[in-house]
C-alpha cells in the first residue's frame, strides 16, 4: 500500500499538469504589448469629410455603413494604442436612408439592396427600398438634434467650401429647403450657426483624417456633367450644387485653411486624395456600345437617321470632323448609344430635327442609372439610346470628363503640397488605391475585392461608394501610411470579416 | 514512474495536440499507455481492435476489456496580416471501447469489439474569418465487430473481424465569404446525415517467435461512408435567392482510410515488455470533399489531396508488484495535409504524443486501468488554397496550433 498511495499522487499531479497545458502561439497577434502609437497621439482622434468620411454606402446614411465608416475603423484598431471614444452622429437602428424634419420629408432616398427581378438568367438587381418596397421604409426625424461632439465629421454631400460655411448645420426646415443647411449636418451640429470646421476643430484633436474635395467634381461627373465647371470663378456662393469647384483659387485657399484649422492644437493627421471617376463603377458599369441590334434592328434604325446623317452633312460638309463625328450608323452586334451632345454646333435653326446627336465613344461614360432607362421608350414610340438620344444627365461625355480630371489633377497637386509641407502630415494616395482596385483588384490574405459592380465586394450598390469591406480595406492602408509616417505599430483589420452587398 | 513525471513536465513548456485527419487513436487504455502500440501485445482482449490474431493467446478463457476516455482538444488560428484570431470551443470528446473475448476450444477463440476509431469535433466561432470553409463540424461513428481466432500453431494465429460501422456528420458553414440577408446575418448551410451504414474488415496474424518476441501484423480496409438523400438546411438566404437555395438534400462520401501496422512486443524481463508499432495510414484515399445539394447550390468539390503517413509508436509496461502495472510511451504522428490543403474542419499538424497509464489489479479476475495522453502540436502556417468565388482563388490561411489531452478510465474482468 506504500507504492499505491504515491502513486496515485504521481498520477494526479500528472493529470493536474496535462490539463494546465494549452496551445499557445509563439507569437500572438492579439498581444497588445506589441503594439505603439509611434510618435503620434491617437487620444483625440476626429475624422472630417464628406459621405466617404461618414460611412455612407448603398446610396444611404444607415447604422451598419456608419459602423464600418473607416474613421469608425481606425478608432477601433487606435484603441489598442491609446486612442480614445470615437462617437458618431448614428442614425437609429431600423432607420433604411431617408430623412425627415418633424413630418416634410427632406432625403428621399432609401438604401439600395438586390431585389428579386423574376428573371432566371439575372434573378437579382439593385434597387431603391423607397422604389420597390416603400412599405419597408423607416425615415428618420432629424428635427432633434444629436448631442456631440462627434468624433466622426462626416457630411454627405459636403463640398470643401462647405466645411467653412456657417450655417450649414442650421436646424431649420427653412434653411434646409433653401439649400444653405444640410440635413445630415442640421442632425448634429453644435449650434444653428456653426460650421463643420468649427465644430471639427473645436474638439482639439490630437489626430485627424481630412479627406474633402470628392463632391467637389462628384455631383458633377455623376449628375452627367450637367452642372458648370467654375474654374476661375471664385466665389463659391454663385455656384450650383452640381458645379465643379474652381481649383484655382477656391479649392487651394479653403484646402489649406481647413488644415491649418486641424492643426491649430499641434494634430498630426492623414490627408486624403481624390480618386478618378473613371475608377468606380457608377461610370464604368454601363458599356458606351451597350445597345446589342440584330440586322434587320439596325437596317431600320439607320433608315429613321437617313435623314439627320445626310442634312448634318449638307450643312456641314461630309468631310468634316464634326459632320463624320455626328454620322449615326447602327450594325448587327453592339451599337453606341445615341446621345446629346451640347457642345456641337447646333443646326436646328437650319432644321429643328438637326439636334444636336452622336453616337457615343468609349471615352464617354454612361452613368450607372441610365441603365434601366436604355432601350426604354422615351415616348412616341422613340427608345432611349438608341432613336431618342440620351440626355445630358445621362452621359459623362469626353469632354465632361476632361474638366473633372483637370479640376481633380489641380486638387489633388494642393493636397498633396499641403502635406508635404508638415512633418506631421501624411499623404493617403485614395486615387493610387482605387486605381488598383480597379485594374487588379486588392488583394488581403483571406480574400479579395475588385471594382465590378455588385459582385466585386470594393463597391456598394450606388456604385461610388466602399461596401463596408471596401472601407475597412481603404482603414488597412491608411494604418498602413500611419505605421510608416509615424513609426507606430497598428494592426490591421481583417476586411473578409466585413459586410458586402445586402439582399432584400 | 520518475521519468514520466519529467517527460509530461518538459513537454508542456516545450510546446503548444489529435492524429492526422479525423482518426482519433484512442481504442484501449492499456495500449494508450504505451503510446497506443499494441499490434503485437496478448495481454488483454483489446486484441480485437489491435490484432484479432493474438485472441487465442490471451490468458484468461474469457476477458472482458473496456473503457471510456475524456479528450479535450483545441486549435488557436491567427493571421498575421489581417490581425485575426479565432479559438476553437470544442466540447470534450468520449471515445469508448469495450471488448469481449471468449476461448471456444484449444484452437478457437470469438469476440466482439465495440469502439470508435474516427470522429472530429471542431467548433469555431460562428462567422469566424474561415467561416466560409466551416463554422463547426462533428463526425462520429462507431464500429460493433464480431471476431474469430485461429491458433494455426504454437507459433502462428490468425484473426478476422467483420466491422458494422455506423456514423452520423454534422456539418456547417457559410455559403461564402459575404452572402447575408437583410438583417446581415450570414447565409448557411448545414449538413447533417445520421446513422449512415457500412461495412468494414480486420485482419490479424500473430506470430510468437520465442518465450520474449512476438511479431504482429494487422489490416483494417477503407470504408466508404456514403450519406444519400440526406438533410441539407440552408439558413439566412436573402429573400431574393429563396429560390435558388431551398432546403434540399445532399449526397456525400466520406472515406475511413485502410490502416496497415505490423509491430513487435518484446518481454525484457519477467517485468518489462517494451512494444514498437509502425501504422501506416492509406489517406491518399480522401481525395476531396464533394457534396452534392440537389438545389441551385450544385455540386461543391472540395479537395483535399491527402498523402499516406506513417505513425511510429514505442511502449513500455513495467510489472511493478502484485497490483501494479505502469506504462509510458511515446508516438510520432506525421500530418496527412499537404501544403495549401490546410483546411480549418482538421486543423492538425504533425505531432508527438506523450503517454502514461497503470493497471491495479483488485482481485485475480478484476483490473483497473488509468491512461493519460498529451498530444502536441507543431505550430504550423498553412493555407487552404483552393476555395474560389466566382472564378476568383480566395485562399485562407493563417497560423495554426493545437493541444489536446485525453484521460482514460477502463477495466478488465477476466475468468
Amino acid at each position: 500500500m506504500k507504492y499505491s498511495i504515491k502513486h496515485v499522487f504521481y498520477a494526479l499531479t500528472a493529470a493536474t499538469l496535462i490539463t494546465g497545458c494549452e496551445a499557445e502561439f509563439d507569437n500572438p497577434v492579439g498581444d497588445v504589448s506589441s503594439y505603439s502609437s509611434g510618435t503620434a497621439d491617437f487620444s483625440t482622434f476626429v475624422a472630417l469629410g464628406d459621405s466617404l468620411t461618414a460611412g455612407y454606402a448603398d446610396g444611404a446614411l444607415y447604422r451598419t455603413g456608419q459602423e464600418s465608416s473607416y474613421g469608425a475603423i481606425l478608432a477601433q484598431q487606435f484603441a489598442l494604442v491609446g486612442g480614445g471614444a470615437f462617437a458618431q452622429p448614428l442614425m437609429p437602428v431600423e432607420a433604411t436612408g431617408s430623412l425627415n424634419f418633424g413630418g416634410t420629408d427632406v432625403i428621399t432616398d432609401d438604401r439600395f439592396f438586390l431585389f428579386p427581378t423574376g428573371d432566371p438568367t439575372s434573378p437579382v438587381g439593385p434597387a431603391r427600398l423607397s422604389d420597390v418596397a416603400p412599405s419597408l421604409v423607416i425615415s428618420t426625424d432629424i428635427s432633434t438634434r444629436l448631442t456631440g461632439p462627434f468624433n466622426n465629421m462626416g457630411v454627405p454631400g459636403a463640398k470643401s467650401f462647405h466645411l467653412g460655411a456657417p450655417g450649414y448645420g442650421d436646424s431649420s426646415l427653412a434653411a434646409i429647403g433653401g439649400g444653405t443647411a444640410n440635413p445630415y449636418f442640421s442632425y448634429f451640429s453644435s449650434a444653428d450657426g456653426t460650421d463643420m470646421i468649427t465644430d471639427a476643430a473645436g474638439q482639439l484633436p490630437s489626430f485627424f483624417v481630412l479627406w474633402i474635395g470628392n463632391n467637389d467634381i462628384l455631383s458633377y461627373a455623376t449628375g452627367g456633367g450637367v452642372g458648370i465647371d467654375q474654374t476661375n470663378n471664385f466665389d463659391p456662393t454663385t455656384y450650383g450644387s452640381e458645379d465643379i469647384t474652381d481649383p484655382n483659387a477656391v479649392f487651394p485657399s479653403t484646402y489649406t485653411g481647413l488644415v491649418a484649422a486641424m492643426t491649430a492644437s499641434s494634430a498630426k493627421g492623414v490627408l486624403v486624395n481624390i480618386p478618378d471617376v473613371s475608377t468606380i463603377p457608377y461610370f464604368t458599369t454601363v458599356p458606351y456600345n451597350a445597345i446589342p441590334l440584330t440586322a434587320a434592328e439596325a437596317a431600320a434604325g439607320n433608315a429613321g437617321f437617313a435623314a439627320y446623317n445626310g442634312g448634318v452633312n449638307a450643312i456641314l460638309g461630309a468631310t468634316t470632323p464634326e459632320a463624320i463625328q455626328r454620322q449615326i450608323v447602327f450594325v448587327e452586334g453592339q451599337n453606341p448609344v445615341v446621345i446629346l451632345d451640347e457642345d456641337l454646333t447646333d443646326l436646328t435653326s437650319f432644321d429643328a430635327a438637326l439636334v444636336n446627336m452622336r453616337m457615343a465613344t468609349i471615352n464617354d461614360f454612361v452613368v450607372l442609372p441610365t441603365a434601366s432607362k436604355l432601350g426604354e421608350d422615351a415616348g412616341g414610340g422613340f427608345l432611349w439610346g438608341i432613336s431618342a438620344p440620351l440626355l445630358d444627365e445621362d452621359v459623362l461625355k469626353e469632354s465632361e470628363v476632361t474638366a473633372v480630371e483637370d479640376a481633380r489633377t489641380l486638387y489633388n497637386a494642393t493636397i498633396l503640397a499641403a502635406a508635404d509641407a508638415s512633418a506631421d502630415l501624411l499623404h493617403f494616395d485614395a486615387s493610387a488605391m482605387m486605381a488598383e482596385l480597379s485594374t487588379s483588384g486588392i488583394f488581403y490574405g483571406t480574400g479579395g475585392i475588385t471594382a465590378t459592380f455588385a459582385t466585386g465586394g470594393g463597391f456598394s450598390l450606388d456604385g461610388v461608394h466602399p461596401t463596408a469591406r471596401g472601407y475597412a480595406v481603404i482603414s488597412n492602408a491608411i494604418i498602413d501610411e500611419i505605421n510608416t509616417g509615424f513609426s507606430a505599430n497598428i494592426p490591421h483589420v481583417d476586411p473578409g470579416t466585413y459586410t458586402t452587398v445586402f439582399y432584400q | 514512474m520518475k521519468k514520466i513525471y519529467l517527460i509530461i513536465i518538459s513537454s508542456c513548456l516545450a510546446s503548444s495536440a489529435m492524429a492526422g485527419g479525423y482518426r482519433v487513436a484512442l481504442q484501449g487504455q492499456k495500449a494508450l499507455g504505451m503510446g497506443h502500440a499494441g499490434v503485437a501485445m496478448t495481454d488483454s482482449s483489446e486484441v480485437i481492435f489491435f490484432n484479432p490474431g493474438g485472441m487465442t493467446q490471451l490468458e484468461a478463457d474469457t476477458d472482458i476489456t473496456g473503457g471510456i476516455t475524456l479528450l479535450d482538444g483545441e486549435t488557436l488560428y491567427q493571421n498575421e496580416l489581417t490581425n485575426a484570431s479565432a479559438k476553437t470551443d470544442n466540447p470534450l470528446g468520449t471515445p469508448i471501447n469495450f471488448y469481449y473475448a471468449s476461448r471456444i476450444s484449444s484452437e478457437m477463440s470469438w469476440g466482439l469489439g465495440v469502439y470508435t476509431p474516427y470522429g472530429n469535433t471542431v467548433e469555431w466561432p460562428t462567422d469566424w474569418e474561415g467561416s466560409h470553409l466551416v463554422n463547426s463540424i462533428e463526425l462520429k461513428t462507431i464500429f460493433i465487430q464480431p471476431t474469430i481466432a485461429y491458433q494455426i500453431n504454437d507459433s502462428y494465429s490468425v484473426g478476422f473481424g467483420l466491422a458494422y460501422v455506423n456514423g452520423l456528420v454534422d456539418f456547417n458553414r457559410n455559403l461564402s465569404t459575404s452572402l447575408a440577408d437583410a438583417n446581415g446575418d450570414r447565409s448557411n448551410v448545414t449538413i447533417e446525415a445520421s446513422s449512415v451504414d457500412a461495412w468494414g474488415a480486420n485482419i490479424g496474424l500473430m506470430a510468437k517467435v520465442n518465450e520474449e518476441l512476438s511479431l504482429g501484423f494487422n489490416y483494417r480496409t477503407k470504408i466508404d461512408l456514403e450519406a444519400r438523400n440526406d438533410s441539407a438546411d440552408f439558413q439566412n438566404i436573402p429573400t431574393s435567392l429563396q429560390s435558388t437555395f431551398p432546403d434540399t438534400t445532399f449526397d456525400a462520401d466520406l472515406v475511413l482510410p485502410a490502416e496497415l501496422t505490423i509491430g513487435l512486443a518484446y518481454k525484457y524481463s519477467e517485468q518489462t515488455t517494451l512494444a514498437f508499432d509502425i501504422n501506416r495510414t492509406f489517406w491518399s484515399a480522401y481525395e476531396d470533399l464533394t457534396v452534392e445539394f440537389d438545389n441551385g447550390a450544385g455540386t461543391s468539390t472540395n479537395p483535399r489531396n491527402y498523402k499516406d503517413v506513417n505513425i511510429y509508436r514505442f511502449g513500455v509496461q513495467h510489472q511493478l508488484n502484485d497490483q501494479w502495472i505502469l506504462r509510458g510511451g511515446i508516438y510520432f504522428d506525421e500530418s496527412p495535409v499537404r501544403d495549401g490543403y490546410f483546411a480549418p474542419e482538421t486543423p492538425r499538424n504533425d505531432s508527438i504524443g506523450y503517454t502514461a497509464g497503470a493497471s491495479y489489479k483488485y482481485s485475480d479476475n478484476l483490473e483497473f486501468d488509468i491512461s493519460f495522453l498529451l498530444l502536441t502540436f507543431d505550430e504550423i502556417d498553412n493555407s487552404y488554397d483552393f476555395y474560389e468565388e466566382s472564378g476568383t482563388p480566395i485562399p485562407f490561411g493563417g497560423t495554426y496550433d493545437s493541444s489536446a489531452t485525453a484521460i482514460g478510465f477502463g477495466l478488465s474482468y477476466r475468468y
